[in-house]
Protein backbone atom coordinates (compact mmCIF):
# COMPACT_ATOMS: atom_id res chain seq x y z
CA UNK A 1 0.00 0.00 0.00
CA UNK A 2 1.45 3.33 -0.95
CA UNK A 3 0.35 6.21 1.22
CA UNK A 4 -1.68 8.94 -0.39
CA UNK A 5 0.93 11.63 -0.20
CA UNK A 6 3.99 12.49 -2.20
CA UNK A 7 7.17 13.96 -0.85
CA UNK A 8 9.44 16.82 -1.89
CA UNK A 9 12.87 15.49 -0.95
CA UNK A 10 14.70 12.42 0.34
CA UNK A 11 17.62 12.29 2.78
CA UNK A 12 19.44 9.06 3.56
CA UNK A 13 22.19 8.09 5.96
CA UNK A 14 24.34 5.06 6.66
CA UNK A 15 27.63 4.14 8.25
CA UNK A 16 29.36 0.72 8.31
CA UNK A 17 27.82 -1.48 5.62
CA UNK A 18 26.36 1.56 3.87
CA UNK A 19 28.19 1.10 0.57
CA UNK A 20 26.34 -2.13 -0.22
CA UNK A 21 23.04 -0.87 1.17
CA UNK A 22 23.09 2.36 -0.85
CA UNK A 23 24.19 0.45 -3.95
CA UNK A 24 21.10 -1.71 -3.69
CA UNK A 25 18.74 1.21 -3.20
CA UNK A 26 20.25 3.45 -5.87
CA UNK A 27 20.10 0.59 -8.37
CA UNK A 28 16.32 0.55 -7.92
CA UNK A 29 15.83 4.24 -8.72
CA UNK A 30 15.11 5.40 -12.29
CA UNK A 31 17.21 7.90 -14.26
CA UNK A 32 14.41 10.48 -13.98
CA UNK A 33 13.58 10.01 -10.30
CA UNK A 34 11.34 12.93 -9.41
CA UNK A 35 12.84 13.84 -6.02
CA UNK A 36 16.16 15.35 -4.97
CA UNK A 37 18.20 12.95 -2.84
CA UNK A 38 20.94 13.82 -0.33
CA UNK A 39 23.10 11.14 1.22
CA UNK A 40 25.55 10.94 4.10
CA UNK A 41 27.80 7.88 4.17
CA UNK A 42 30.43 7.85 6.88
CA UNK A 43 33.82 7.53 5.19
CA UNK A 44 37.42 8.17 6.14
CA UNK A 45 38.16 11.93 6.11
CA UNK A 46 41.07 11.36 3.73
CA UNK A 47 38.85 9.62 1.16
CA UNK A 48 38.66 11.39 -2.21
CA UNK A 49 35.36 13.21 -2.73
CA UNK A 50 34.67 11.34 -5.98
CA UNK A 51 34.13 8.05 -4.16
CA UNK A 52 30.35 7.86 -4.81
CA UNK A 53 30.87 7.92 -8.58
CA UNK A 54 32.02 4.31 -8.33
CA UNK A 55 28.94 3.16 -6.45
CA UNK A 56 26.61 0.61 -8.10
CA UNK A 57 27.98 0.62 -11.65
CA UNK A 58 24.63 -0.45 -13.11
CA UNK A 59 22.60 2.34 -11.53
CA UNK A 60 20.63 4.80 -13.66
CA UNK A 61 20.24 7.71 -11.23
CA UNK A 62 23.24 10.05 -11.45
CA UNK A 63 25.31 10.68 -8.30
CA UNK A 64 27.30 13.79 -7.55
CA UNK A 65 29.69 14.84 -4.79
CA UNK A 66 27.89 17.77 -3.12
CA UNK A 67 29.39 21.21 -3.72
CA UNK A 68 28.64 24.25 -1.59
CA UNK A 69 25.79 26.36 -3.06
CA UNK A 70 24.86 23.85 -5.76
CA UNK A 71 21.12 23.49 -6.35
CA UNK A 72 19.50 20.46 -4.68
CA UNK A 73 18.39 18.91 -7.97
CA UNK A 74 15.66 16.31 -8.42
CA UNK A 75 16.83 13.06 -10.00
CA UNK A 76 20.36 13.34 -8.58
CA UNK A 77 21.83 11.64 -5.51
CA UNK A 78 24.06 14.22 -3.81
CA UNK A 79 26.73 12.74 -1.50
CA UNK A 80 28.32 14.62 1.40
CA UNK A 81 32.07 15.09 0.81
CA UNK A 82 34.45 13.51 3.34
CA UNK A 83 35.25 15.68 6.38
CA UNK A 84 32.43 18.20 5.77
CA UNK A 85 28.86 18.26 6.98
CA UNK A 86 26.21 18.49 4.27
CA UNK A 87 23.14 20.63 4.94
CA UNK A 88 20.14 21.75 2.93
CA UNK A 89 19.81 25.51 2.76
CA UNK A 90 16.48 27.34 3.08
CA UNK A 91 16.57 28.24 -0.62
CA UNK A 92 16.96 24.52 -1.47
CA UNK A 93 20.62 24.68 -2.31
CA UNK A 94 23.37 22.56 -0.77
CA UNK A 95 25.55 23.88 1.98
CA UNK A 96 28.75 22.51 3.53
CA UNK A 97 30.15 23.14 6.98
CA UNK A 98 33.39 22.35 8.81
CA UNK A 99 31.68 22.49 12.22
CA UNK A 100 32.74 20.02 14.90
CA UNK A 101 31.90 16.36 14.52
CA UNK A 102 28.48 15.19 15.66
CA UNK A 103 28.32 11.62 17.04
CA UNK A 104 32.05 11.36 16.21
CA UNK A 105 31.22 11.94 12.57
CA UNK A 106 31.73 14.57 9.92
CA UNK A 107 29.72 14.36 7.76
CA UNK A 108 26.98 13.60 10.25
CA UNK A 109 23.59 12.14 9.39
CA UNK A 110 21.89 14.16 12.16
CA UNK A 111 23.18 17.41 10.69
CA UNK A 112 21.81 16.61 7.22
CA UNK A 113 18.47 15.30 8.50
CA UNK A 114 17.82 18.17 10.90
CA UNK A 115 18.65 20.84 8.32
CA UNK A 116 16.48 19.19 5.66
CA UNK A 117 13.59 18.81 8.13
CA UNK A 118 13.70 22.58 8.73
CA UNK A 119 13.36 23.22 5.01
CA UNK A 120 10.82 20.62 3.91
CA UNK A 121 8.84 19.93 7.09
CA UNK A 122 6.11 17.42 6.18
CA UNK A 123 7.54 17.06 2.66
CA UNK A 124 10.68 15.23 3.78
CA UNK A 125 11.38 11.52 3.73
CA UNK A 126 14.28 10.39 5.93
CA UNK A 127 15.88 6.98 5.51
CA UNK A 128 18.36 5.52 7.99
CA UNK A 129 20.29 2.35 7.16
CA UNK A 130 23.02 0.09 8.53
CA UNK A 131 25.78 1.35 10.84
CA UNK A 132 27.65 0.96 14.10
CA UNK A 133 26.94 4.38 15.62
CA UNK A 134 24.04 6.36 17.03
CA UNK A 135 24.20 9.06 14.36
CA UNK A 136 20.82 9.63 12.69
CA UNK A 137 18.63 9.00 15.72
CA UNK A 138 18.21 12.69 16.53
CA UNK A 139 17.72 13.44 12.85
CA UNK A 140 14.88 10.92 12.61
CA UNK A 141 13.30 12.44 15.73
CA UNK A 142 13.47 15.92 14.23
CA UNK A 143 11.94 14.84 10.91
CA UNK A 144 9.07 13.21 12.82
CA UNK A 145 8.61 16.31 14.95
CA UNK A 146 8.19 18.52 11.87
CA UNK A 147 5.73 16.14 10.23
CA UNK A 148 7.98 14.33 7.73
CA UNK A 149 8.09 10.58 7.12
CA UNK A 150 10.87 8.36 8.44
CA UNK A 151 11.99 4.87 7.51
CA UNK A 152 14.63 2.84 9.29
CA UNK A 153 16.19 -0.36 8.02
CA UNK A 154 15.03 -3.40 9.98
CA UNK A 155 18.00 -4.01 12.30
CA UNK A 156 17.68 -7.77 11.75
CA UNK A 157 18.47 -7.24 8.05
CA UNK A 158 21.24 -4.66 8.56
CA UNK A 159 24.91 -5.55 8.16
CA UNK A 160 25.53 -3.49 11.30
CA UNK A 161 22.36 -3.20 13.40
CA UNK A 162 23.47 -0.65 16.06
CA UNK A 163 22.53 2.51 14.19
CA UNK A 164 19.08 1.44 12.97
CA UNK A 165 18.36 -0.17 16.36
CA UNK A 166 19.15 3.07 18.14
CA UNK A 167 16.66 4.92 15.93
CA UNK A 168 13.99 2.24 16.29
CA UNK A 169 14.37 2.30 20.07
CA UNK A 170 14.58 6.04 20.62
CA UNK A 171 13.01 7.83 17.65
CA UNK A 172 9.79 5.96 16.72
CA UNK A 173 10.23 5.83 12.95
CA UNK A 174 7.13 5.68 10.75
CA UNK A 175 8.23 2.38 9.11
CA UNK A 176 10.88 -0.30 9.80
CA UNK A 177 11.61 -2.23 6.59
CA UNK A 178 14.13 -4.29 4.62
CA UNK A 179 16.20 -2.70 1.85
CA UNK A 180 14.00 -3.78 -1.06
CA UNK A 181 10.84 -2.54 0.65
CA UNK A 182 12.62 0.77 1.34
CA UNK A 183 13.53 1.07 -2.34
CA UNK A 184 9.89 0.39 -3.29
CA UNK A 185 8.73 3.03 -0.83
CA UNK A 186 11.09 5.60 -2.38
CA UNK A 187 9.42 4.89 -5.71
CA UNK A 188 5.87 5.02 -4.28
CA UNK A 189 6.39 8.30 -2.45
CA UNK A 190 7.85 10.16 -5.41
CA UNK A 191 5.44 12.24 -7.47
CA UNK A 192 4.60 10.44 -10.70
CA UNK A 193 5.73 12.19 -13.88
CA UNK A 194 2.30 11.69 -15.53
CA UNK A 195 -0.64 11.79 -13.16
CA UNK A 196 -2.94 8.85 -13.77
CA UNK A 197 -6.67 9.40 -13.44
CA UNK A 198 -8.35 6.33 -11.97
CA UNK A 199 -11.31 7.07 -14.23
CA UNK A 200 -9.23 6.49 -17.33
CA UNK A 201 -8.79 2.88 -16.41
CA UNK A 202 -12.49 2.38 -15.77
CA UNK A 203 -13.35 3.80 -19.20
CA UNK A 204 -14.90 7.06 -17.99
CA UNK A 205 -14.24 10.29 -19.90
CA UNK A 206 -11.12 12.04 -18.76
CA UNK A 207 -11.51 15.66 -17.73
CA UNK A 208 -11.29 18.01 -20.68
CA UNK A 209 -8.11 19.98 -20.16
CA UNK A 210 -7.97 21.65 -23.55
CA UNK A 211 -10.13 24.56 -22.44
CA UNK A 212 -8.47 27.45 -20.67
CA UNK B 1 1.98 28.31 8.83
CA UNK B 2 3.88 25.04 9.30
CA UNK B 3 6.17 24.76 12.31
CA UNK B 4 9.36 24.74 10.22
CA UNK B 5 8.29 27.96 8.46
CA UNK B 6 7.55 29.61 11.78
CA UNK B 7 11.07 28.91 13.03
CA UNK B 8 12.55 30.41 9.87
CA UNK B 9 10.51 33.58 10.41
CA UNK B 10 11.64 33.78 14.04
CA UNK B 11 15.28 33.48 12.97
CA UNK B 12 14.86 36.28 10.40
CA UNK B 13 13.37 38.55 13.08
CA UNK B 14 16.06 37.64 15.61
CA UNK B 15 18.93 38.40 13.21
CA UNK B 16 17.36 41.68 12.14
CA UNK B 17 16.94 42.61 15.80
CA UNK B 18 20.54 41.78 16.71
CA UNK B 19 21.82 43.75 13.73
CA UNK B 20 19.75 46.87 14.38
CA UNK B 21 20.31 46.85 18.12
CA UNK B 22 24.04 46.02 18.17
CA UNK B 23 25.43 46.11 14.61
CA UNK B 24 26.47 42.45 14.50
CA UNK B 25 25.31 41.37 11.06
CA UNK B 26 24.55 37.68 10.66
CA UNK B 27 21.71 38.29 8.22
CA UNK B 28 23.66 36.94 5.24
CA UNK B 29 25.07 33.87 6.93
CA UNK B 30 24.08 30.60 5.26
CA UNK B 31 20.93 29.78 7.18
CA UNK B 32 21.23 26.01 7.51
CA UNK B 33 24.34 26.07 9.71
CA UNK B 34 23.19 29.20 11.49
CA UNK B 35 19.89 27.59 12.39
CA UNK B 36 21.77 24.63 13.85
CA UNK B 37 23.82 26.99 16.00
CA UNK B 38 20.70 28.86 17.09
CA UNK B 39 19.09 25.59 18.14
CA UNK B 40 22.23 24.71 20.07
CA UNK B 41 22.07 28.07 21.84
CA UNK B 42 18.37 27.58 22.64
CA UNK B 43 19.11 24.21 24.20
CA UNK B 44 22.13 25.51 26.15
CA UNK B 45 20.24 28.50 27.57
CA UNK B 46 16.92 26.79 28.24
CA UNK B 47 14.79 28.61 25.68
CA UNK B 48 12.06 26.77 23.81
CA UNK B 49 11.88 29.05 20.78
CA UNK B 50 14.08 31.50 18.90
CA UNK B 51 11.67 34.39 19.40
CA UNK B 52 11.88 33.92 23.18
CA UNK B 53 15.54 34.90 22.98
CA UNK B 54 14.86 38.25 21.30
CA UNK B 55 13.76 40.23 24.39
CA UNK B 56 16.58 38.55 26.30
CA UNK B 57 19.27 39.69 23.84
CA UNK B 58 17.74 43.18 23.66
CA UNK B 59 18.05 43.76 27.37
CA UNK B 60 21.10 41.71 28.32
CA UNK B 61 24.57 42.39 26.85
CA UNK B 62 25.90 39.28 28.53
CA UNK B 63 23.45 37.27 26.49
CA UNK B 64 24.60 39.08 23.34
CA UNK B 65 28.07 37.65 23.94
CA UNK B 66 26.55 34.16 24.15
CA UNK B 67 24.81 34.81 20.83
CA UNK B 68 27.96 36.12 19.14
CA UNK B 69 29.94 33.14 20.45
CA UNK B 70 27.31 30.70 19.27
CA UNK B 71 27.16 32.20 15.79
CA UNK B 72 30.87 32.76 15.19
CA UNK B 73 32.89 30.33 13.19
CA UNK B 74 35.55 29.18 15.59
CA UNK B 75 36.52 25.73 14.36
CA UNK B 76 40.21 25.66 13.57
CA UNK B 77 43.27 23.53 14.08
CA UNK B 78 46.99 23.61 13.37
CA UNK B 79 48.01 22.59 9.87
CA UNK B 80 44.46 21.50 8.99
CA UNK B 81 44.71 19.75 5.59
CA UNK B 82 48.47 19.10 5.62
CA UNK B 83 48.68 18.87 1.80
CA UNK B 84 47.45 22.47 1.66
CA UNK B 85 50.47 23.55 3.69
CA UNK B 86 52.72 21.53 1.38
CA UNK B 87 51.19 23.39 -1.56
CA UNK B 88 51.85 26.70 0.22
CA UNK B 89 55.49 25.79 0.67
CA UNK B 90 55.96 24.59 -2.88
CA UNK B 91 53.79 26.91 -4.92
CA UNK B 92 53.32 30.12 -2.93
CA UNK B 93 56.53 30.66 -0.96
CA UNK B 94 58.63 31.03 -4.16
CA UNK B 95 56.46 34.02 -5.16
CA UNK B 96 56.59 35.53 -1.70
CA UNK B 97 60.38 35.23 -1.59
CA UNK B 98 60.61 37.79 -4.40
CA UNK B 99 59.20 40.56 -2.17
CA UNK B 100 61.44 42.67 0.10
CA UNK B 101 58.66 42.71 2.68
CA UNK B 102 55.49 40.64 2.90
CA UNK B 103 52.07 41.41 4.31
CA UNK B 104 49.69 38.58 5.13
CA UNK B 105 46.03 38.84 6.11
CA UNK B 106 44.52 35.88 7.87
CA UNK B 107 40.78 36.61 7.79
CA UNK B 108 38.62 34.79 10.33
CA UNK B 109 41.50 33.59 12.49
CA UNK B 110 39.30 32.41 15.39
CA UNK B 111 41.55 31.14 18.21
CA UNK B 112 44.70 31.52 16.10
CA UNK B 113 45.90 27.97 15.46
CA UNK B 114 46.16 28.53 11.73
CA UNK B 115 47.96 31.84 11.81
CA UNK B 116 50.61 30.32 14.08
CA UNK B 117 50.86 27.40 11.65
CA UNK B 118 51.53 29.93 8.93
CA UNK B 119 54.10 31.71 11.09
CA UNK B 120 55.95 28.42 11.63
CA UNK B 121 55.96 27.73 7.91
CA UNK B 122 57.29 31.23 7.16
CA UNK B 123 60.03 30.79 9.75
CA UNK B 124 61.15 27.51 8.24
CA UNK B 125 61.16 29.04 4.77
CA UNK B 126 63.27 31.96 5.98
CA UNK B 127 60.75 34.73 5.29
CA UNK B 128 59.21 35.29 8.74
CA UNK B 129 61.40 38.26 9.63
CA UNK B 130 60.27 40.34 6.67
CA UNK B 131 56.59 39.47 7.13
CA UNK B 132 53.79 41.22 8.99
CA UNK B 133 50.75 39.05 9.73
CA UNK B 134 47.33 40.60 10.30
CA UNK B 135 45.04 38.08 11.94
CA UNK B 136 41.45 39.27 12.20
CA UNK B 137 38.16 38.08 13.63
CA UNK B 138 34.99 39.83 14.77
CA UNK B 139 34.73 37.88 18.01
CA UNK B 140 36.63 39.69 20.77
CA UNK B 141 36.67 36.60 22.99
CA UNK B 142 38.30 34.25 20.52
CA UNK B 143 40.69 37.01 19.46
CA UNK B 144 41.92 37.20 23.06
CA UNK B 145 42.52 33.44 22.98
CA UNK B 146 44.45 33.83 19.72
CA UNK B 147 46.61 36.56 21.22
CA UNK B 148 47.33 34.46 24.29
CA UNK B 149 48.34 31.48 22.13
CA UNK B 150 47.69 28.93 24.84
CA UNK B 151 46.36 25.55 23.73
CA UNK B 152 45.58 22.27 25.46
CA UNK B 153 48.52 19.89 25.44
CA UNK B 154 46.46 16.90 24.32
CA UNK B 155 45.54 18.49 20.97
CA UNK B 156 49.21 18.92 20.13
CA UNK B 157 49.68 15.27 19.28
CA UNK B 158 47.26 15.47 16.36
CA UNK B 159 48.70 18.83 15.33
CA UNK B 160 52.23 17.36 15.37
CA UNK B 161 51.10 14.71 12.88
CA UNK B 162 49.52 17.39 10.67
CA UNK B 163 52.69 19.46 10.89
CA UNK B 164 54.96 16.66 9.68
CA UNK B 165 52.55 15.69 6.90
CA UNK B 166 52.49 19.35 5.85
CA UNK B 167 56.23 19.41 5.23
CA UNK B 168 57.40 20.48 8.69
CA UNK B 169 61.18 20.71 8.89
CA UNK B 170 61.73 20.50 12.65
CA UNK B 171 59.54 19.33 15.52
CA UNK B 172 56.33 21.16 16.33
CA UNK B 173 57.30 21.19 20.00
CA UNK B 174 60.24 23.48 19.10
CA UNK B 175 57.75 26.33 18.78
CA UNK B 176 55.89 25.86 22.07
CA UNK B 177 56.56 25.74 25.77
CA UNK B 178 54.65 23.14 27.73
CA UNK B 179 53.36 23.91 31.19
CA UNK B 180 51.03 21.63 33.13
CA UNK B 181 48.44 20.48 30.60
CA UNK B 182 48.83 23.45 28.23
CA UNK B 183 51.29 24.74 25.70
CA UNK B 184 52.07 28.37 24.90
CA UNK B 185 53.28 29.72 21.57
CA UNK B 186 56.91 30.90 21.59
CA UNK B 187 57.33 34.67 21.57
CA UNK B 188 59.44 34.59 18.41
CA UNK B 189 56.35 33.36 16.51
CA UNK B 190 54.12 36.04 17.95
CA UNK B 191 56.26 39.10 17.44
CA UNK B 192 55.21 39.83 13.83
CA UNK B 193 51.55 38.93 14.30
CA UNK B 194 49.00 41.71 14.84
CA UNK B 195 45.56 40.63 16.01
CA UNK B 196 42.65 42.96 15.26
CA UNK B 197 38.87 43.07 15.22
CA UNK B 198 37.47 42.94 11.70
CA UNK B 199 34.10 41.75 10.44
CA UNK B 200 33.91 40.56 6.83
CA UNK B 201 30.18 41.35 6.85
CA UNK B 202 30.49 45.01 7.80
CA UNK B 203 34.10 46.31 7.72
CA UNK B 204 36.29 47.47 4.86
CA UNK B 205 39.81 47.20 3.44
CA UNK B 206 42.64 48.12 5.82
CA UNK B 207 45.84 47.47 3.89
CA UNK B 208 47.58 46.10 0.85
CA UNK B 209 48.37 42.39 1.12
CA UNK B 210 50.59 39.86 -0.65
CA UNK B 211 48.81 36.81 0.73
CA UNK B 212 45.29 36.42 2.09
CA UNK B 213 44.15 33.24 3.83
CA UNK B 214 40.48 32.70 4.52
CA UNK B 215 39.68 29.02 4.81
CA UNK B 216 36.33 27.50 5.67
CA UNK B 217 34.73 30.85 6.35
CA UNK B 218 33.01 31.60 3.03
CA UNK B 219 31.00 28.34 3.21
CA UNK B 220 29.14 29.92 6.14
CA UNK B 221 28.10 32.91 4.02
CA UNK B 222 25.32 33.19 1.46
CA UNK B 223 26.23 34.09 -2.13
CA UNK B 224 25.77 37.82 -1.54
CA UNK B 225 28.05 37.95 1.50
CA UNK B 226 30.58 35.71 -0.27
CA UNK B 227 30.76 38.33 -3.02
CA UNK B 228 31.26 41.08 -0.46
CA UNK B 229 34.10 39.22 1.26
CA UNK B 230 35.74 38.23 -2.02
CA UNK B 231 35.52 41.88 -3.12
CA UNK B 232 37.36 42.95 0.04
CA UNK B 233 40.07 40.38 -0.63
CA UNK B 234 40.37 41.52 -4.23
CA UNK B 235 40.66 45.17 -3.23
CA UNK B 236 43.30 44.28 -0.64
CA UNK B 237 45.56 42.11 -2.82
CA UNK B 238 48.51 43.53 -4.74
CA UNK B 239 48.81 42.58 -8.39
CA UNK B 240 50.23 39.04 -8.31
CA UNK B 241 48.98 38.53 -4.75
CA UNK B 242 47.75 35.16 -3.52
CA UNK B 243 44.35 34.17 -2.17
CA UNK B 244 43.92 30.84 -0.37
CA UNK B 245 40.40 29.57 0.34
CA UNK B 246 39.07 26.37 1.89
CA UNK B 247 39.07 23.28 -0.29
CA UNK B 248 35.30 23.47 -0.81
CA UNK B 249 35.23 27.21 -1.54
CA UNK B 250 35.52 28.87 -4.93
CA UNK B 251 35.39 32.24 -6.61
CA UNK B 252 32.79 30.93 -9.04
CA UNK B 253 29.95 33.05 -7.62
CA UNK B 254 31.90 36.24 -7.44
CA UNK B 255 32.73 37.23 -11.05
CA UNK B 256 36.34 37.46 -9.87
CA UNK B 257 37.38 34.11 -11.31
CA UNK B 258 38.42 35.68 -14.63
CA UNK B 259 40.98 37.86 -12.91
CA UNK B 260 42.71 35.05 -11.05
CA UNK B 261 44.92 32.11 -12.03
CA UNK B 262 44.50 28.84 -10.22
CA UNK B 263 47.83 27.97 -8.59
CA UNK B 264 46.46 24.84 -6.96
CA UNK B 265 43.02 23.61 -7.93
CA UNK B 266 42.49 21.06 -5.17
CA UNK B 267 43.49 23.42 -2.38
CA UNK B 268 41.91 26.51 -3.98
CA UNK B 269 44.96 28.73 -4.11
CA UNK B 270 44.47 31.64 -6.51
CA UNK B 271 46.86 34.28 -7.85
CA UNK B 272 45.57 37.67 -8.87
CA UNK B 273 46.67 38.35 -12.40
CA UNK B 274 44.10 40.71 -13.94
CA UNK B 275 43.00 44.24 -13.18
CA UNK B 276 40.93 44.37 -10.03
CA UNK B 277 37.29 43.67 -10.59
CA UNK B 278 36.20 47.03 -9.25
CA UNK B 279 38.71 48.98 -11.29
CA UNK B 280 37.72 47.10 -14.43
CA UNK B 281 34.00 47.58 -13.94
CA UNK B 282 33.47 50.75 -12.00
CA UNK B 283 36.68 52.76 -12.08
CA UNK B 284 38.80 53.22 -8.99
CA UNK B 285 37.03 52.42 -5.73
CA UNK B 286 35.89 55.50 -3.88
Amino acid sequence: MSPARSMQAVVMGASAGGWAAFSRILTALPADYALPVAIVLHVHPGQGEDFPLHMAPGRRIPVRPAQDKDPFLPGVAHFAPPDYHLLIEWDKTLSLSADPKVCHSRPSIDVLFESAASVYGPGLLGVLLTGASSDGTNGIKRINELGGLTVVQDPDTAEHPTMPRSAVTHASPWRVLGLDAIAQLLLDLAPKPHPVFPDLESGATPPDRSRP
Amino acid sequence: MEQHELEQLEIDLFLEGVYRRYGYDFRNYARASLQRRMRGLMAATGHSSVIEMLPKVFSDRGFLIRVVDALSINVTEMFRDPPFFLALREKVVPYLKTYPFIKVWHAGCASGEEVYSLAILFKEEGIYDRTTFFATDFNAGTLEKAKAGIYPLDTMKKFAGNYLAGGGKAALSDYFHAEYDSVIVDGSLKKNVTFAMHNLATDGVFGEMHLILCRNVLIYFDAQLQCRAAGLFDDSLVHGGILALGSKETLRFTELADYYDMLDEKWRIYRKTGATYLAAHWGAPT
